[in-house]
């Protein structure tokens, strides 16, 4: 038993490895891109939908619903970043119904790559949006006593986001491979269903997260003037 | 008794006793946030989308707390550092 497919290594030569993660992203990535090419070579404005085009619709229409429901913002700027996100993790939980698939979210280093991505792309987003010196006011506020903690905060949700995933499709493919030593008859099966369930939640988790502090550091002076207006979601 | 042993007994008993008590917290809190937010459907059944979708933010953050301590149960019993070093110290 391992405990991610990092240690699964199909092929090393001193300090390049190639393991079952790069290949199973590889993988992931390859099938997204050759489905949507393969769906939107023929789109049409037509009354009658390929059925293809009518599942890529509803799926990113979804996806800009839920955007502009939770960052109040044009969501045509976020829907490329989040949307990739949400797709790749989705894709990957969902692909682990296949025998021998090692879905790639299961190795912290994934998660841990696409955290820092979201790390990186809240000053990002921010910065283009309020400019390089309101965001860095918004470190500073309430007063100047609060930079470490605001500091800190922003690594340590980075790194919440990484191991919450992590944990999560790990713990799935582990309870899976334990019920199979144990149980072998009917119980895997019930809780790979589990497995799908969570994983969905899971990716739409992550998205909802990273939606929400991309949005948080965009609204930096904006809720200064509405300031009792809502919460922020922290965490 | 050789540290070998010992360090397996503890990293066991440690990775028990922390998924243990370490899934107390989140159970109870998740359930006080599905009582509310089930009790506030009940009340305002045109809010159910967005509260649902709070929820679900809400119960993931909830969650990770025990996931952690699931992690790192299973750091202690499948890729313990200390195992390996005692057992390279044994072997060489």
């Amino acid at each position: 038993m391992h405990i991610s497919p990092d240690n699964l290594i199909y092929w090393q030569k001193g300090f390049a490895v190639f393991n079952a993660t790069i290949a199973f992203t590889w993988i992931v990535m390859g099938l997204l891109t050759l489905v949507s090419w393969i769906i939107t070579r023929r789109l049409t404005s037509d009354v009658a939908l390929a059925r293809g085009q009518n599942l890529l619709e509803s799926i990113v229409l979804g996806m800009v619903n839920q955007i502009r429901e939770i960052s109040r913002h044009r969501p045509a700027r976020l829907l490329p970043f989040l949307g990739t996100l949400f797709l790749f993790v989705a894709a990957s939980s969902l692909l682990a119904v296949i025998p021998g698939f090692e879905p790639p979210t299961g190795s912290l280093s994934t998660t841990a790559a696409m955290a820092i991505c979201v790390f990186v792309s809240v000053p990002v987003f921010g910065i283009s949006r309020t400019g390089l010196k309101r965001y860095l006011m918004n470190y500073v506020r309430p007063n100047p006593l609060m930079l470490p903690f605001n500091v800190m905060g922003e690594i340590s949700r980075t790194m919440a986001l990484a191991v919450r995933l992590f944990g999560n499709i790990m713990s799935g493919t582990m309870i899976a491979a334990i019920l199979l030593s144990v149980t072998p008859l009917i119980f895997p099966v019930v809780m790979q269903l589990f497995g799908l369930l969570t994983g969905l939640v899971q990716a739409y988790i992550f998205a909802v997260l990273a939606a929400v502090y991309i949005s948080a550091g965009m609204e930096a002076q904006v809720r200064r003037q509405e300031d009792s207006k809502k919460g922020e979601p922290d965490g | 008794m050789d540290s070998l042993s010992l360090v397996a007994i503890v990293s066991i008993a440690s990775a028990a006793v922390c998924i243990a008590i370490g899934s107390i917290g989140p159970a109870l809190g998740e359930g006080r946030a599905l009582s509310q937010a089930l009790s506030s459907i009940a009340q305002q059944p045109d809010e159910t989308t967005s509260i649902t979708r709070t929820l679900f933010v809400g119960l993931a953050m909830v969650e990770s707390t025990a996931i952690y301590c699931f992690v790192v149960a299973m750091i202690l019993i499948f890729a313990n550092p200390f195992w390996n070093f005692f057992m390279t110290q044994a072997g060489g």
